[in-house]
């Protein structure tokens, strides 16, 4: 046991990364396979709340090959950054785990003791949180707030060495060298931005998990930050999975997208697919409500409100609002069903 | 005919502290709202771009460093008690955050009472119930689910709406609205901005839409001002600005935006990170340095304001063949 939480640190490529040895062993043998890098199957979080249960994600399961960018969409409180967090293992009380596993690089998460899946966090799956870039320290400089993610790694470089890789990560997200000895204060918006994508790709993960990373930008930078994460995923061969509700920017980025509601799944298709023909009527919906920049009078909104996780309806969640249901889809909860090359979740898909 | 709200070359100016140098929140610009002819007039911009200042100006709760605001033809400054009585009747605000207006120990009917026992509007406690329920109508609530509430028990969408409806209650002459919908889901935006366009063609109340998404400005307004860096860029009607933009930034703006088709090429990297860039100069245009277009002129002097159409004025050289306008006034450009 003990040695299953030994660190080893190995020289690629003249740049180290760190995983715990079983991590690294199989990372090496899924590149050649090319078997998905990671993999969620039947995962279910509930948070125990005083009124009732809190189905935050329910049986949700899919696959991330190498180098792949999915999305997940979905309106607020669909459950995708619960999503995130339980893939990494962090749900904290009074949410839980209740069933499912997730798989990164053939080990089944869920066997990894405490160190060992800290020290797979940031070094094979790295996430950039919602509103990460406020979460910056005030009071540190942006270089040691990524060197930081060395040391806590058990990477230990020398003063001259540790520079070195700052300036190079800074250079990767197309910061300048003298960022590192800024404080956040002195960082635009997007520059933050791009300081959290430094720090998450200072281990070299397999996959990075991006939770709104634009959100609070507006659009000439959120693309250049978009962009950004576009090359380090490439150069650094990592999947990307990014959490968002703009379908907009999921088109334009993502090669396959999953939407979700009230804890679902409900519908994963290529993005091509999704865009040109939605099959579930949510997605539909979710498409019509992004503002057209080509026709006047066309803004629609989707009727009705989320529902409450802890008070879902019965049969499909979406029915109350869904402009197409009948009578089966308010008694039959619809399984995920594989129809060419998709997976929808609705009676009349 | 005197304008409702008039900004006359208004500039602000945010004085830095020891050492530190002034920040230019708005340069001279002058916008006329008439109550006669309501319509929705969109400002938009980036972080940055002096869009909240001039929302702050134009509500009296700045004071312009330069130039004035008039209400009915006088200067906001010099109102007296009854003036600014009418004033804050006649125009009201709805913010960014719907979280943060409410007090959390009052129910939601806290904030719609208020505004109707300050300014005496119902002579009963029935009549003022009657108002309160016209407004929550009007935005498409049912009073019944609303009132008798906290305000943590109601989604951020029907927060928001509850602030357009306590707006609607005074029947104000104008609006304005800075970045109503950024902070609720996509699916409910279109609501609450169909409340706010129901609100122009209804009710005959004009509406300042300040936003940084040019899409849903393009969905609702009548006429649209583009800001940068404090300067009027582009001003005119939304159908031609965001169809065929002619400034170099409504342009980057308007290309910028992600959309939900299958053609690609939104993240090729842009020209704007490897292109060779004329500096920033203080004197001349505050696009220049990234603009793809610019040339040794835009660094000497500010762009002039040109009357490219008869709906249409934009702060660009290339234009200068064009009626000049004064800087920083589109004037009637923006009447329809």
């Amino acid at each position: 046991m003990r040695s299953k939480m030994l660190r080893v640190i190995s020289i690629d490529r003249g740049r180290s990364t760190i995983h715990s040895e079983p991590v690294r062993a199989y990372v090496g043998r899924t590149e050649q396979l090319s078997e998905p890098i990671l993999r969620v199957e039947g995962l279910r979080v509930a948070f125990d709340h005083p009124l009732g249960k809190v189905q935050a994600v329910d049986d949700v399961s899919f696959a991330l090959a190498p180098g792949e960018r999915v999305g997940l969409a979905g309106e607020s409180g669909s459950g995708k950054s619960t999503l995130a967090l339980a893939i990494l293992r962090m749900i904290k009380p009074p949410g839980r785990i209740e069933a499912g596993e997730v798989w990164f690089a053939g080990i089944r998460l869920a066997d990894l003791d405490e160190n060992a899946i800290r020290a797979l966090r940031l070094a094979g799956i790295a996430l950039v949180p919602q509103g990460s870039m406020n979460s910056l320290n005030p009071v540190l400089r942006i270089g040691r707030q990524i060197t930081d993610a060395f040391a806590d790694h058990g990477l230990r470089l020398g003063r001259s060495e540790e520079e070195r890789r700052v300036a190079a990560l800074l250079a990767e997200v197309g910061l300048s060298e003298g960022v590192a000895r800024m404080f956040p204060h002195e960082l635009s918006g997007g520059m933050k931005q791009r300081a959290c994508i430094a720090i998450a790709i200072s281990l070299r993960p397999t996959v990075i998990i991006a939770d709104e990373p634009t959100s609070a930008l507006d659009v000439v930078v959120q693309r250049q930050v978009m962009a950004t994460l576009a090359r380090v995923q490439q150069d650094l061969g990592a999947a990307v999975i990014l959490i968002g509700h703009d379908m907009g920017l999921m088109a334009q980025f993502v090669d396959r997208l999953g939407v979700m509601y009230a804890g679902r799944l409900v519908e994963v298709a290529p993005i091509a697919e999704m865009i040109t023909s939605p099959r579930h009527p949510y997605t539909q919906a979710l498409i019509a409500a992004l503002p057209s920049l080509e026709r006047r009078g066309t803004l629609a909104g989707i009727p009705g409100l989320a529902p409450l996780l802890r008070n879902l309806p019965p049969g499909c969640t979406f029915h109350p609002r869904c402009p197409q249901a009948t009578d089966r889809c308010r008694i039959e909860k619809p399984m995920v069903r594989d129809i060419a090359g998709a997976q929808v979740a609705c009676h009349l898909a | 005919m005197v304008a409702l709200i008039e900004a006359v070359d208004v500039s602000k100016r945010f004085t830095g502290g020891l050492g530190s140098e002034d920040t230019l929140a708005l340069a001279g610009l002058s916008l006329a709202i008439h109550a006669e002819k309501p319509s929705i007039i969109a400002v938009v911009g980036e972080s940055g771009s002096g869009k909240t200042t001039l929302a702050r100006l134009l509500l009296g709760l700045a004071e312009p460093s330069g130039g004035e605001i008039r209400y009915r033809g006088a200067d906001l400054k010099r109102l007296d008690g009854g003036g600014r009585r009418a004033f804050r009747h006649d125009v009201q605000a709805v913010f960014q955050d719907p979280y943060g207006v409410y007090n959390p120990f009052y129910r939601v009917d806290h904030v719609l009472a208020t505004p109707l026992r300050r300014f005496r509007l119902a002579a009963s406690r029935a009549r003022a119930r009657e108002l309160i329920d016209e407004a929550l109508r009007a935005v498409g609530l049912q009073p019944e689910e609303i009132l008798g509430r906290f305000p943590h028990q109601l989604s951020g969408g029907q927060r928001q709406r509850v602030m357009v409806a306590r707006a609607l209650l005074l029947r104000p002459k104008l609006i304005v609205a800075d970045e109503p919908v950024s902070m609720v889901d996509a699916s409910l935006r279109a609501t609450i901005l169909g409340s706010l366009r129901q609100l122009t063609d209804e009710h005959g109340i004009s509406i300042l839409y300040i936003t940084h998404d040019l899409a849903t400005a393009y969905q609702i307004s009548d006429s649209i001002l583009v800001l940068y860096r404090a300067h009027l860029a582009e001003a005119g009607a939304v159908e031609q600005v965001v169809t065929a933009p002619r400034h170099p930034y409504t342009q980057l703006l308007i290309s910028a935006i992600p959309r939900a088709d299958t053609a690609g090429g939104w993240l090729a990297p842009d020209e704007e990170s490897t292109r060779e860039r004329l500096p920033l100069s203080r004197a001349g245009c505050c696009f220049a340095d990234r603009c793809p277009v610019a040339m040794p002129a835009c660094l000497a002097a500010p762009p002039g304001l040109y009357r490219t159409e008869p709906r249409r004025a934009v702060a660009c050289v290339q234009y200068q063949d064009h009626p000049a306008l004064p800087r920083g006034d589109p004037g009637e450009v923006l009447s329809a």
